[in-house]
């Protein structure tokens, strides 16, 4: 059994007869042990897609599934208050911005300790002393003195440590980080990448990693979820997936890195942009932006469809190793 | 005078920005060396890349070059002149030859103004154009950009991100400029329209020969679009030369560092991880020595105590690192 397995996920915004799908019946699974790389460009319902797991998708959002479970506990079934008790404790989220996420009136042990009184109770002084030892887990110097110090004292780094020290206090199973270096330097992504593998290694998590940097993916992820437009358009196992795309979009994302055009002068770009909410086109989301579309693709949706092992893709005519050549 | 000589359009030599700042009512005031001697030059047609962490003085650079912050000290020559002393005249045309485009197209542009008018309004303010005239051009420089006659009408928050950079762009290229600064004019995009909107300033450059000075974090962007690389840390300039130079064997180990903290897809193409350990120091109170001593993994005490000079290799590029002078960098040697 898988430690979350998520099927046919949708969530939609606006009322009426046509609201919008952000998300478009996602569907993955985690396992215990495993980095899962979700990627997309913005607006493609990464982001929403997880939210929507952790529960916080608020009015009038409306999340659906035929599946949402979470060591077989069904999340969506559940009372409020039972499911606030596993989010939070055994699911866990690291958001973009550390500058943001913390609370720039309290210090950051306080919010640490918060994290383990509502989930793990225990005295002040135990929890104190909890919060100095998960700040040293994630790397901080002196963190005795550094539980005393409000946000602001601190660089970006340092506080997307201390998110990530507040997200595993309850040793949870699943974490879900969200864009978690986008607004750091290299040289502190990669420092902060390493950390949360080697934490993800070392308690055994399921990792959900959601960016829109695809090498970052492809270094760090055992498997990918490629999204665009809310719908997975390509799953697969890293490697595999970022030699041989399937997907007309994968390739041409990868196309697009300036690392990939190398002694060229210009880059291989994909026209058009991501549609919004009113301009979906019909058929295949991708049929106006991609180069090999045919006239079935304009009317009718392909479904996401196994090709081998692991891999699937949603194209009528995925890609073979020969295309890619 | 060499040829290329003759074709630099832009030359800062020994460029400082020092910023005064108050530590307290009785405290001395503190000195922030944003900037402590930086020299480049660019050519017509070619593209200067300056890249570093945040805080190294990036973007202090760019505000000194397009005249928004005046040096403490040095020079900045434009076609010869020098920036510093013109006046009247001669400064404002010297403005309208130098432009900027910003990192963040949904911060640069009114949301009050048509995008007609947002890119009249430069030439409403620097030459003596009709009204006809002005629209004639606007609508040239939409369509070069790769927008449409009807956008002219629009709002900003009509558009996405990326044809909002393109507006950017294209606002940057009315006054018919010599050099362009693009403060991290990608950064705020996503991968695909990265793609469309760097094409777009190469196919640019190319037609306008424009000189670009182009400042980014991302060093496979870097990697793609620049002629030559200025590696900077902490207001200096650690290493600086021809771009493949820098990238096939960086020298400096803060360069050597930066490259393999950028992830890579393909994995041929990944060097040996070595992990900067801390962050940048505080440039109120830098490190005695060389500034990077501290997350060096090769500093030694002369490097905690002495300051290295920029040197010149045999092929050209400039290495500020006492490692390097001394042949005790072990990874230059294998």
């Amino acid at each position: 059994m898988s430690l979350l397995s998520v099927k046919n996920l949708s969530v939609t915004f606006g009322t009426g007869d046509n609201p919008f799908r952000a998300v478009d019946r996602v569907s993955y699974d985690v396992d215990a042990g495993e980095v899962l790389g979700i990627v997309g460009e913005s607006g493609s319902g990464k982001s929403v897609s997880s939210l929507a797991l952790m529960g916080l998708i608020d009015f009038p959002g409306k999340v659906f599934a035929d599946q949402l479970d979470f060591e077989g506990q069904k999340l969506l079934e559940m009372k409020d208050k039972a499911r606030r008790k596993i989010t939070g404790d055994d699911i866990a989220m690291i958001f973009q911005d550390p500058m943001t996420a913390l609370n720039p009136c309290f210090t950051v042990g306080n919010q640490i300790m918060e994290a383990i009184a509502v989930h793990q109770g225990g005295s002040k002084k135990e929890r104190k002393a909890k919060a100095i030892e998960l700040l040293r887990q994630v790397g901080i110097p002196a963190p005795e003195e550094r539980i005393n110090v409000y946000p602001h004292q601190l660089s970006g780094g340092m506080s997307q440590r201390v998110m990530i020290a507040m997200a595993v206090a309850c040793d949870p199973k699943l974490l879900i980080a969200d864009e978690p270096t986008t607004a750091l330097d290299v040289t502190i992504q990669a420092q902060i990448i390493d950390l949360l593998l080697e934490l993800q290694r070392e308690k055994n998590m399921g990792l959900i990693l959601i960016t829109h940097d695809l090498a970052l993916v492809s270094e760090a992820a055992d498997r990918v979820v490629v999204m665009y437009a809310g719908q997975v358009v390509e799953t697969g196992p890293a490697e595999e997936l970022f030699r041989n795309p399937q997907h007309p979009y994968t390739e041409a994302l990868l196309k697009s890195l300036p690392e990939s055009a190398a002694g060229k002068a210009r880059l291989d770009a994909l026209p058009g942009v991501v549609p919004g909410a009113n301009d979906r086109p019909q058929g295949c989301l991708l049929n106006p932006r991609c180069p090999y579309v045919e006239d079935k693709c304009r009317q009718s949706e392909p479904e996401l469809i196994a090709t081998t092992g692991r891999h699937a893709v949603r194209c009528f005519k995925p890609l073979t190793q020969e295309d890619a050549a | 005078m060499t040829a290329s000589e003759k074709n630099i359009v832009l030359q800062g030599s020994e460029l400082k920005q020092h910023y005064e700042v108050s530590q307290g009512p009785f405290k001395p005031k503190g000195v922030v060396k944003a900037l402590d001697g930086v020299d480049f030059k660019v050519e017509a047609g070619k593209t200067l890349a300056v890249v570093g962490e945040s805080g190294c003085g990036k973007s202090t650079l760019a505000r000194q070059l397009t005249m928004i912050e005046t040096p403490t000290a040095g020079r900045i020559e434009f076609n010869g002149k020098n920036l510093l002393t013109l006046t009247g005249e001669d400064k404002k045309e010297a403005r309208e030859r130098i432009q900027i485009i910003f990192q963040n197209p949904y911060g640069s542009l009114n949301p009050r103004k048509k995008i007609g008018q947002i890119l009249e309004e430069p030439l409403v303010i620097n030459s003596e154009m009709n009204p006809a005239s002005r629209k004639e051009r606007a609508l040239y420089l939409l369509e070069k950009v790769g927008l449409k006659h009807e956008h002219y009408d629009r709002y900003p928050h009509m558009f996405s991100g990326g044809q909002r950079q393109r507006i950017a762009i294209a606002r940057g290229l009315m006054m018919n400029p010599k050099v362009v600064v693009a403060d991290e004019p990608v950064s705020a995009l996503d991968v695909s329209v990265q793609a469309q909107v760097l094409n777009l300033m190469m196919d640019i450059q190319k037609e306008f020969g424009l000189a670009y000075i182009f400042i980014s974090h991302d060093l496979s962007v870097v990697e793609h679009i620049a002629d030559e690389v200025m590696v900077m840390y902490l207001g200096r300039v650690v290493e600086q030369g021809p771009t493949h130079e820098i990238f096939s064997q960086p020298k400096h180990p803060y360069t050597r560092a930066l490259l393999s903290s950028t992830p890579r897809i393909n994995p041929e193409q990944r060097i040996e991880k070595i992990r900067l350990p801390g962050e940048l120091p505080s440039p109120m109170n830098p490190p005695l020595g060389c500034a990077f001593h501290g997350r060096c993994q090769y500093a030694n005490d002369r490097c905690k105590h002495a300051t290295p000079e920029l040197v010149e290799d045999d092929k050209g590029t400039l290495i500020r690192c006492f490692g390097y002078d001394e042949g005790r960098l072990d990874y230059l040697n294998e």
